[in-house]
């Protein structure tokens, strides 16, 4: 009934699974029930997308794995311990007072790197993103896109095995997003890391994942599993074929079920 | 289109204000007020010249009681202010008196504060409790209001509370603290003011309140009028200057100071 998120609870995660969760519920204060009974193995190196209407509970998947909050109830397991976390938000969240480099600075200054020390890795984050140049300039001279590409950058620059993405590019344009989306893939492959994407969207999630968990809301719960087998990397060739199209649909479906299972409650 | 703008912000206004004060003198001249009911513009200005000496020093004294009395409340403000921030048992308990300190007109207070302490004290006192709250609620509200995500970034990096203070919660009170700054500057001053003002004549004659109060008892009306514009230019130089540094802190990156070609 309690939860367990020591990191030396070793090796109860089963093999190849980055982390599990066992019977995770989860009831806000305010006696909303946002997840019921969740069971969810997150398996190493893949990109999962977590797809399902608003109050499905898709992004409380996310701060319970990053242990911004608590289970109310069931367990969350890690294979050998807990390792270090990126967290993307729906919003870039930069600290609009501090440059470009002193926002992709921070999570290093928290682990006690001095200013100079962190100057390469801050530029190959930056770099990375395609902002090598953008050190100097402050959050608000740059574009949405941009704001969310430094946000990505700052979830890199501890080279985190594990990056939870929530919504990052819902608030961006279609032209942006697009553009964000080929990068994430590039950058999933050059990385390496586990990625959990949250998404409403069927084709940015078909698009980049490797495995699709579809949820319903009241409560939330997983309906469906699509996996994506489509090697990435993956670009407009893929966007534009059949296989693409197919599995939109399929996963399309899915999500329309998960809703329908919403009306008739 | 550009000048046509410059007219309107700078030259129409300083226009209006010089047509006025030469319908004032005019009004003056014409009618032939004596200057113990109206002084004309340019005797205001002869007298602020010929009793340059003594209001000059009663300047200072204003200007010196409104700055101690805001440094005061700008440390025991954002003092108090952190003290909110980091426990909310403190708040609950201190926010009332900070409250009653804010609604009980100063006026009201100035008599018996008088009576308790001395003088000197007491005006400092009377403008430091008008200048605190602002300065108080507005940097309170600043830390209380840090961007949510931002927070929860920290938290994910397992920021102590120090470092959220520091590098999250500050910097996003600043804005903040600055607009309750410019409030209480200018409270300050009036603050000092009434608080003469009710000192009276037991005041030892030293700040620009005193010489209003001074000069009413010998009908010296253009010194009044003098001593007046001093506040007044007194006023507008000290919300001058935190508009200015306000401006200076913030440009860079704060909504308020966005220039309107960007």
């Amino acid at each position: 009934m309690t939860a367990e998120t020591r990191p030396s609870a070793a090796a109860s995660a089963p093999s190849g699974a980055l982390v599990s969760l066992r019977g995770v519920s989860k009831v806000f204060a305010n006696r909303v029930t946002a997840l019921t009974g969740l069971n969810l193995d997150v398996r190493e190196g893949e990109f999962l997308s977590l797809l399902g209407p608003s109050g499905c509970g898709k992004s409380t998947v996310l701060r319970l794995i990053a242990r911004l909050t608590n289970p109310t109830e069931g367990s969350i397991e890690w294979r050998g311990g807990r390792p270090e976390i990126g967290f993307v938000f729906q919003e870039p969240t930069l600290m609009p007072w501090a440059t470009v480099f002193s926002n992709v600075f921070l999570p290093l200054r928290f682990r006690g790197v001095s200013r100079r020390e962190a100057k390469d890795r801050v530029e190959e984050a930056l770099e990375r993103v395609g902002l090598a140049k953008f050190g100097k300039a402050y959050p608000r001279e740059l574009s949405g896109g941009m704001k969310m590409r430094v946000s990505i950058a700052r979830a890199l620059v501890l080279r985190p095995p594990l990056l939870l993405m929530d919504e990052p590019f819902a608030a961006l344009d279609e032209i942006t997003r697009i553009k964000l989306n080929d990068d994430l893939v590039q950058l999933k492959v050059s990385l390496g890391a586990t990625i959990i994407f949250v998404t409403h969207s069927v084709f940015e999630s078909v698009y980049l994942s490797t495995r699709i968990v579809v949820m319903a809301p009241r409560p939330g719960r997983i309906v469906a599993e699509i996996p994506v087998e489509a090697p990435l990397p993956r670009d407009e060739e893929f966007r534009l074929s059949g296989a693409y199209a197919d599995k939109c649909r399929e996963t399309s479906v899915a999500l329309h079920r998960a809703m329908e299972g919403l009306s008739l409650a | 289109m550009l000048l046509r703008e410059r007219l309107l912000e700078f030259v129409l206004p300083a226009a209006a204000l010089i047509l006025a004060l030469f319908f004032w003198e005019f009004v003056v001249w014409y009618e032939a007020i004596p200057p113990y009911v109206l002084p004309s513009p340019s005797l205001i200005l002869k007298t602020l010249y010929l009793d340059w000496h003594t209001l000059y020093g009663s300047l200072l004294v204003t200007l010196r009681i409104t700055f101690e009395a805001l440094l005061t409340a700008i440390i025991g403000g954002v003092f108090l202010a952190m003290l909110f921030a980091q426990s909310r048992i403190v708040e609950r308990a201190f926010f009332p008196f900070a409250v009653v300190m804010q609604v009980t007109p100063i006026v009201s207070i100035a008599p018996l504060l008088l009576v308790y302490l001395s003088t000197g004290t007491a005006v400092l006192v009377c403008a430091f409790l008008v200048a605190f709250f602002p300065i108080l609620s507005n940097t309170a509200l600043g830390l209380a209001s840090a961007d949510h995500n931002l927070i929860d970034l920290f938290d994910l990096y397992r920021a102590s509370r120090w470092q959220q203070l520091l590098w999250l919660r500050l910097p996003s009170a600043l804005p903040y603290f600055l607009g309750g700054l410019r409030i209480g500057g200018g409270l300050a001053l009036i603050g000092a003011i009434v608080a003469e003002i009710a000192a009276g004549s037991a005041g030892q004659g030293a700040g620009l309140a005193y010489r209003i109060v001074e000069s009413g008892f010998r009908l010296n009306i253009p010194r009044m009028f003098a001593a007046l514009l001093l506040i007044s230019v007194a006023g507008i130089l000290i919300f001058l200057f935190f508009t200015a540094l306000s401006h200076l802190l913030l440009r860079r990156w704060h909504d308020s100071a966005r220039g309107k070609e960007a």
